[in-house]
């Protein structure tokens, strides 16, 4: 009945740019979109004028509910001197970046535009956790909402019904934490760049300093055990399970594949993209599983020809560290019920046969919801190019890599993968 | 029978009448709670009401330490978490629902696989009034 989807026309990334993540009382949305767009033109290797640009998408969850602005379209056109040309707000959650990305593909692999750009903004520091727990809220369903579910609690009872399932316990979601946390510092934009260890001596020398009993910790994992150091949340996700709340804004440039050369002499293509829709937690098949996954999956792969184990290296949604664990088992790149294993054995370290989150993660970058979809994007071109800096994944040829973005809680997952030739 | 709508708002007032309440599918016997409108197997839209035996099996849970502002209003804090949970019931679906008569505050004494039997918790007075769906251990 359906034929194998395909794009009508390759697309191409020239140009990636994105905004220090972490919350900035002085800035507000247009300032760190700013930010992105100017340093997204900046890294267009042959030059670029944005007056080339015919139409924008921009990614924005909720800033109708946190700053009290909606209508984010027309406002990023005026700040990028787009308009009066096309510039249109996608929403899901906190995929709506990646969403964004997407209509942009789709424009241009269906010849309407030529050059378009693709990005997201969100700014949420301007609220009171309560109110931005509340904000987040309006991205579950109304079911869960009646239960009193609140966002990690979603994921709080996904890793129980896991842990019950495969025997895994709150000490693998530990070694998720850890990985990140060693990732952070080397990712100047993300909010936070400290890891577990140095968040101990921290922790420390404080207590020290107050007169106070000092934490003797033997190793990160006995510190995460302590809740006075990571207290629960939605049990078993405690703090350092949970992303944190974040500023800031993220885009790339997507150009016909015709054209990606005027640009660059080193654009990456994107070659799969898939999309599903999830159910609440009543009306989902599994509930160590998310199904929108597997279908945005099915799709990516279908469209690219690859399988799993194409992909070199991924960014994954992990808003909670179980979410990450699922993921990567959902996209095939471990079996089910063996993702915490090979975490465990540090496959998913930036050594690893599989690194994941490179960039930190949103554990550690930072999660302005609507920005996370390209600011996820902006790493793996980083990577596929070799400029990663510090954090470049060691002693590989990188030409394949996959970002994972999920919305709500897992109403909406992504699935896009590129490829660097 | 019933000849309410199969929709949210007749399923909470069923809740509100101490009725646990689905939806069957009178070509296919699909069972859905919450009600669905229509059959999403068999695409019929010919349902009728089904009321639940309230019997069942926790399939997940969480404890919340960290409230949402309606639950702050019912008095739960971090010093003072609830549970809620998914439970798998006798006749083949899942349902989310606040998880009663467990210790919230020590989420390792509560154990997937328990057995649940349904509950109602009623909220407020009057126009305001409000009844959620509960289990607790059987
Ligand atoms: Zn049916």
């Amino acid at each position: 009945m359906t034929g194998k989807r395909k794009l009508g026309r390759g697309v191409a990334i020239v140009g990636a740019g994105m905004s220090n993540f972490g919350m900035f009382p002085d800035k507000d949305s247009k300032d760190v979109f700013a930010e992105a767009f100017s340093e997204m033109i900046a890294g267009v290797d042959k030059g670029f004028d944005p007056a080339d640009i015919q139409a924008a998408w921009i990614g924005n969850f909720s800033n109708d509910f946190f700053v009290h602005q909606a209508h984010w379209g027309p406002i990023i056109a005026d700040l990028t001197g787009i308009a009066p040309k096309a510039v249109t707000r996608t929403e899901g959650a906190c995929a709506s970046s990646t969403l964004a990305m997407r209509d942009g593909l789709m424009a241009i692999a269906s010849g309407m535009y030529d050059i378009v750009l693709a990005g997201g903004v969100e700014e949420m520091s301007k609220c009171t956790t309560e109110e931005v727990t509340e904000g987040l809220a309006l991205a579950t369903s109304p079911y869960e909402g009646d239960a009193g579910y609140t966002f990690p609690g979603v994921f709080g009872a996904l890793a129980t019904a896991y842990f019950n399932k495969y025997g895994a316990g709150r000490e693998h979601l530990m070694n998720i934490t850890i990985k990140s946390h060693e990732n952070a510092p080397l990712n100047p934009k993300g909010q936070f760049k400290q890891t577990i260890k140095d968040l101990m001596e921290a922790r420390k020398a404080k207590a020290e300093k107050k007169g106070l009993p000092v934490p003797g910790w033997a190793d990160e994992k006995e510190a995460l055990w302590d809740p006075a150091f990571n207290p629960p949340v939605a049990w078993p996700m405690h703090l350092y399970d949970c992303c944190p709340i974040s500023d800031g804004a993220s885009c790339v440039l997507m150009v016909a594949e015709e054209l990606a050369k005027d640009f660059t002499d080193d654009p990456i293509y994107v070659v799969g993209f898939g999309q599903g829709s999830g159910r609440g937690l009543h009306a989902c098949p599994s509930l160590t599983s998310f199904e929108a996954n597997k279908n945005a999956a099915k799709e990516a792969y279908g469209m690219s020809g690859l399988k799993p184990r194409d992909i070199q290296f991924a960014e994954v949604h992990d808003c909670f560290s179980i979410a990450e664990l699922i993921h990567i088992e959902d996209l095939g790149f471990f079996e089910a019920g063996e993702g915490y294993k090979a975490i465990a054995e540090g496959e998913t370290r930036r050594d690893g046969r599989m690194p994941i989150n490179t960039s930190g993660g949103l554990k550690c970058k930072g999660h302005p919801v609507g920005a996370t979809g390209t600011a996820q994007m902006f790493e793996i071109w980083k990577q596929l190019r070799g400029e990663a800096g510090e954090r470049q994944i060691p002693g590989r040829d990188l030409y394949i890599g996959a970002t994972q973005n999920l919305g709500g809680t897992g109403g909406t997952c992504t699935f896009t993968i590129f490829e660097r030739r | 029978m019933e000849e309410r709508p199969f929709s949210d708002i007749s399923y909470r007032q069923f809740l509100s009448e101490g009725k646990f309440m689905g939806s069957r599918c009178r070509k296919c016997g699909e069972l859905y709670v919450p009600p669905r409108h229509f059959c999403i197997a068999c695409r019929s839209d010919d349902m009728e009401w089904h009321e639940m035996v309230g019997e069942g099996e926790l399939a997940a849970f969480t404890c919340i330490f960290v409230a949402p502002p309606h639950m702050v209003e019912l008095g739960y804090d971090r010093r003072n978490p609830y549970c809620t949970g998914v439970v798998t019931l006798k006749e083949g679906p899942r349902i989310v629902a606040r998880i009663e008569g467990v210790d919230a505050a020590r989420p390792e004494s509560i154990a997937i696989g328990t057995p649940m039997k349904s509950d109602f918790i009623r909220l407020g007075e009057g126009e305001g009034a409000k009844t959620l769906l509960a289990f607790r251990p059987s």
